[in-house]
């Protein structure tokens, strides 16, 4: 087999690609469109639907709360996601290893489950308040990405540094901020913008969680859609697409893309 | 390997730093979850009740064998695609191929529900779909494209093919292309090598990804919410539409029993099948 690939496989690769990119492109032409209603391509240019997402209040707040949740959970998940993660490579030989796959479980429960579960057991059970089940359940959401993230990145990480430093006389808490936080840096912010982006796009875990005033961004969008067909929903995909965008290119600054691949 | 001089110690404090997150996943995720399922045996009518009217209810057991099939033809589609696209880009010069795995995440890390609308756009009763086959004179009446499995398929597909290309490349890059020369080079046809070389060495990152996206096509919510509706039911909207609409918590349990049931068999049966088969395996 030569080492260029057969044309026919570049043909459905290129399909594959054309499939992928266009229905993102007609959400921008959507959101741009002059008309009352969705259309592509847009007929007259205009940005009065972005305007319209903001003169709609509920799409105001849900904004405003989808980015307290998703903050707060992250710092939560990274807060007791680092330690657990750098136990887990540090301690690597006291610690059972079943404690590594406690940390993937939210991924393999399904979140819709996980939200349900959730309302049953915090809301409706404990009378636990919505912001609070909320970003719980967010917390719970992106702390595998972060756990997994800083893990990967800890692995390649020389604990024999941090020995030498603390025998030195360096205070453990100093070393770990000092020494070992500086070498996974990278891992942090990566594991950051995954569990934001996580977090900001989800709709199965908050999907239970909302109640009288208190929504997210996707939820309030998919009870957009299913009232009006006008382009404001595309004006708020696409301003989703931002964020995500502007995230990815603080990543790809300071890490390259491709990491986000492994 | 550090000298560890006090193993005690070095375990207790390991304990204590993952402490709070091991309680928060316990408390918030497996003892709520632990909940729901044992409550759907503890049904005054009878331990399996639940399951009994469950699986009597012709309804029901559609909806879950609609999910299955879903689940079951967004996999199989994706793996497909998935695999040829993932070939032609792990073969692709270094600049392109970054490129192409970027274009590849994008998708992926915009929201669920943006692009279960996007199809909304393209497939609607006025859609950009429906207006192209008018203007070509395809169709001389709208066809109704939303709503039914084909458009959840179509939506599924698009939400999973990036991650079925990303699970792949990697695996593909590993094949050392050495392996595919000396096939070509010993005589076998491009075909030939296809299917007795390069094929099984990708099967443990074709089932890693078609677990992923069997996993996630069987348990999503916003795509057939969306393009497929109440004609559409599967156990996801099933299981909202209970909890929210009817209020009926013990049916809304017993379909997250059964939804949880059914994933962690598959993670566990096909993790169990890659471990076997798994050529390069220690």
């Amino acid at each position: 087999m030569s080492d260029r690939p057969h044309p026919f496989l570049i043909a459905v690769a290129a399909l594959v690609y054309f499939f992928l990119m266009v229905p993102l492109v007609i959400v921008v032409g959507a959101a741009l469109s002059d008309t009352t209603y969705l259309t592509f391509p847009p007929q007259g240019l205009s940005l009065r639907w972005f305007e319209n997402i903001f003169e709609i209040s509920a799409f105001r707040r849900t904004i405003v709360t989808s980015l307290q949740i998703a903050f707060l959970g992250t710092l939560i998940a990274l807060i007791i996601g680092i330690p657990a993660a750098y136990a887990l490579n540090r301690f690597r030989v006291e610690l059972p290893k079943w404690l590594g796959t406690l940390f993937v479980l939210p991924i393999l429960v399904p979140e819709i489950v996980f939200g349900f579960a959730l309302l049953k057991s915090l809301t409706v059970g404990a009378g636990v308040p919505i912001f609070a089940a909320l970003l719980i359940g967010h917390t719970l959401l992106v702390l595998p990405y972060v756990v997994r993230v800083i893990s990967a990145s800890l692995a390649s990480f020389d604990f024999s540094i941090e020995e030498a430093a603390i025998s030195l006389g360096s205070a453990p808490l100093k070393t770990f901020f000092t020494i070992v936080m500086p070498n996974v840096r990278a891992g942090v912010i990566a594991a950051f913008i995954l569990a934001f982006i996580t977090s900001l796009n989800d709709v199965s875990v908050s999907l239970f969680l909302t109640g009288p005033g208190i929504s997210t961004l996707p939820i309030q969008i998919l009870a957009h859609v299913e009232q009006f067909f006008d382009p404001t929903v595309a004006s708020v995909s696409v301003l989703l697409m931002f964020l995500t965008v502007a995230v990815m290119a603080v990543v790809e600054r300071t890490l390259g893309l491709t990491f986000l691949a492994k | 390997m550090t000298k560890r001089r006090f193993p005690r110690l070095q375990g207790a404090t390991g304990w204590a730093l993952s402490a709070p997150a091991t309680l928060a996943v316990l408390g918030f995720l497996l003892v709520p979850i632990g909940a729901v399922i044992a409550g759907t045996f503890m049904d005054p009518r009878g331990v399996f009740a639940p399951y009994i009217s469950y699986f009597n209810s012709g309804f029901r057991t559609t909806v879950l064998f609609r999910t299955l099939q879903i689940a079951a033809l967004t996999t199989i589609i994706s793996l497909i695609f998935g695999f040829m696209t993932a070939y032609v880009v792990s073969r692709a010069p270094g600049k392109l191929k970054s490129l192409l795995i970027i274009a590849a995440v994008f998708p992926l890390l915009t929201g669920v529900v943006v692009r279960a609308f996007a199809w909304l756009i393209i497939l609607g009763r006025n859609g950009i779909l429906n207006q192209t086959l008018l203007g070509l004179g395809i169709t001389s009446e709208p066809l109704e494209m939303l709503y039914t499995q084909g458009a959840v398929i179509v939506g599924m597909v698009y939400l999973f093919v990036p991650l079925m290309v990303l699970s792949l490349v990697g695996v593909l890059e590993n094949i050392p292309r050495d392996v595919l020369q000396a096939s070509s080079s010993l005589g076998a046809s491009p075909i030939a090598t296809f299917w007795q070389v390069l094929l099984p060495l990708a099967v443990p990152g074709l089932i890693v990804g078609a677990v992923l996206v069997f996993t996630g096509s069987f348990t999503a919510y916003a795509t057939p919410q969306l393009l497929g509706g109440e004609r559409q039911t599967v156990l996801a909207t099933l299981l909202h539409q209970r909890a929210m609409v009817s209020f009926d918590w013990v049916g809304a349990s017993t379909i997250a029993a059964i939804m949880t049931v059914i994933t962690i068999a598959i993670v566990l049966a096909m993790s169990h099948i890659a471990r076997r088969i798994n050529p390069m395996a220690t």
